[in-house]
């Protein structure tokens, strides 16, 4: 018997072709328009027209535009375990309270600060100053939801606890920007917008280290998640042990959005919409190949949104986390609108 | 040459109920079962009075309050998920979470427990998948998504799943619950023949008092007062179906072994 299992190795190559594409056009596009062929010289180490365009790209775009596609996947790829292992579509990575821990933490480092009295102010804010801040805030949301999620043995129940603590932190929050001063509030602001770029290739390090870690826990429980998708009743017949599957994807959803939240500030949208725009595209559930299908789905529309982010040729930024939601919601109303109804 | 039949599942002294941290609430006690392989038992009892969670407990969902459960002559106290999945299979009452699983992976996917560590379908994994639908004739289906099918095909897919995990016991909770009566006749005669032809173990909570008298080798009755199972001809004999609902509503017709009506009615 042929495997009747559709095989998407055309999407896939188109995909991967899109992505290289995206690749270098968004290294292309800046500030200063570098043509795509001196892009490719660049990244070969050949002889360039103009010197500046180098460095521009090996030290300004490509660090940029790496970290774009780890986080476009990481994020995309979070979302899409979150949805599966709630079979709620409205999950994302963020339901385990993991951007509201990191905003707490960003949010007492900088307008706690008067609170505090303490002179930290400068040095805090650089960058690695606001990853440990928000990190250490995901931790302790985090660590809070995984102890609440070890007494309830309801998986939906996790969901509404890590939402609960999700208000929790932005009461708190809102009560530190209430007495925090205007300066203090644009900083907390600028985080909060998220951004992709100013990292160090040590920090993209860190950032590739933790993505990989992460990747392959997901590679390990692709097969229990299939057979969740039966329902944890089922799952249980078929042998899966479900508290250790559950463990594993909220430890690997917490790896990846915990570090990606600590460099890039808490990124929305994408980890809700990518999954579903790639289950319309590859209309199937089987993990096989939904996980690398987000994986480079979530690259190539981070690296788009920075591209668009960046304002070719002209000297402004927008913040990376409006052009997710600006472009992005729109395409998955229509396509909603267009295919009636998403099955999980 | 025909193996001589062992008990594939045996009780002894069970209790089943539930508890909470204040109290224990015991739903029956000193369930005694010995059941032989190659047998179509179905389990009749009126709403509440326990037969999911007998099927609950017999499927290890929940612990026993007291006593063991036999099953292919280990303890199941004793048995691993994945174990457990080798010896028996179910077909659960509640709806599928929406997904768009082909039919042919949802079928599949009877084959985990077998499988490697990413689920790689072997050729003998294949043969398998298609035997199960060859047997339940619904090899037609197999490229439809599962949100398409009706509520008897999807009952047959699911029972087709049951058979790609190639256990010896199958248990299914009221399979016929949403199914007209054309479907349930052919889910039951479906049932009868795999317990019949390939020796499984099949294991059925039912409504369908009147279809479980014609086609069960063994019957397992419940109610409030008592838990009695035993080959269906011999329950007959000894009126024993009779307590099975009030008699001023419903009563036993041993000549045409029918529950009916009561004429008091």
């Amino acid at each position: 018997m042929i495997n009747p299992t559709k095989s998407y190795k055309k999407t896939f190559i188109i995909l991967l072709i899109t992505l290289v594409f995206v690749f270098i056009v968004n290294l292309s596009l800046g500030s200063v328009y570098i043509p795509l062929k001196q892009v490719f010289l660049a990244l070969t180490n050949g002889e360039l027209e103009k010197d500046s365009w180098g460095s521009i790209i090996l030290s300004v775009r490509l660090p940029k535009a790496i970290t774009a596609i780890i986080v476009g996947s990481g994020l995309s790829i979070s979302g899409l375990l979150m949805q599966t292992l709630f079979r709620n579509p409205l999950a994302g990575p963020f339901v385990l309270g993991i951007s509201s821990g990191a905003s707490l933490g960003v949010a007492i480092l900088i307008l706690g600060g008067s609170f505090l009295g303490a002179n930290i102010t400068s040095y805090a804010f650089t960058n690695f100053g606001l990853a440990i801040a928000a990190s250490l805030g995901a931790f302790l949301v985090l660590s809070a939801v995984m102890i609440a999620a070890q007494k309830v043995k309801n998986t939906m129940s996790i969901l509404i606890i890590g939402l609960m603590f999700g208000s929790l932190t932005s009461a708190v929050i809102s009560i530190l920007a209430y007495f925090g001063s205007a300066s203090q509030l644009q900083q907390y602001m600028f985080w909060s917008f998220g951004s992709l770029g100013n990292l160090s290739w040590k920090e993209i390090t860190v950032l590739c280290v933790a993505f990989l870690i992460g990747i392959s826990f997901v590679i390990f429980i692709i097969k229990p998640l299939n057979t969740l998708l039966l329902g944890e009743n089922y799952a249980k017949s078929l042998g899966v042990n479900v508290k250790k599957t559950r463990n594993l994807v909220l430890i690997a959803t917490s790896l990846l959005t915990g570090v990606i939240t600590a460099f890039s500030g808490p990124i929305a949208f994408i980890g809700l919409a990518v999954p579903h725009l790639t289950k319309l595209l590859f209309s199937t559930s089987n993990h096989k190949t939904l996980i690398p299908a987000v994986a480079i789905s979530g690259a190539i529309i981070m690296l788009i949104c920075d591209s668009i982010a960046q304002l070719p040729t002209s000297e402004y930024t927008l913040p990376i986390n409006a052009i997710t939601s600006l472009f992005g919601a729109p395409i998955i109303i229509w396509l909603l609108v267009r295919k009636r109804k998403v099955y999980y | 040459m025909k193996q001589p039949k062992k008990h594939i599942l045996k009780t002894t002294n069970l209790s089943i109920g539930y508890t909470s941290k204040k109290q224990v609430s015991v739903i029956a006690t000193d369930l005694s079962i010995n059941l032989e392989a190659g047998n179509l038992v179905c389990l009749l009892g009126k709403n509440g009075i326990g037969k999911s969670t007998l099927l609950r407990t017999l499927t290890k969902v929940q612990p026993a309050l007291n006593g063991t459960v036999l099953i292919d002559q280990k303890n199941l106290d004793n048995l691993t998920n994945i174990e457990l999945s080798k010896i028996m299979s179910l077909v659960l009452t509640e709806r599928l979470p929406d997904s768009s699983l082909t039919v042919f992976e949802l079928v599949a996917l009877g084959r985990q427990p077998f499988t490697n560590w990413i689920g790689y379908l072997t050729n003998k994994d294949m043969e398998i998948i298609q035997m199960a639908f060859k047997k339940t004739n619904t090899s037609h289906l197999m490229n439809s998504k599962c949100y398409e099918l009706s509520d008897g095909q999807l009952q047959k897919i699911l029972i087709a799943r049951a058979l790609t995990q190639d256990t010896p016991i199958i248990v299914l909770d009221e399979p016929t619950a949403h199914l007209d009566l054309h479907h349930t006749v052919n889910t039951f005669s479906l049932l009868k023949n795999l317990a019949a032809e390939f020796n499984k173990t099949i294991i059925v909570s039912t409504h369908e008092a009147n279809l479980a008298l014609q086609l069960a080798d063994e019957l397992w009755l419940m109610s409030s007062s008592k838990f009695i199972s035993g080959k269906t001809d011999i329950l007959i004999e000894n009126n024993e179906l009779e307590l099975l609902f009030d008699s001023n509503l419903i009563s036993f017709n041993k000549a045409l072994k029918q529950f009916s009506i009561s004429n008091s009615f």
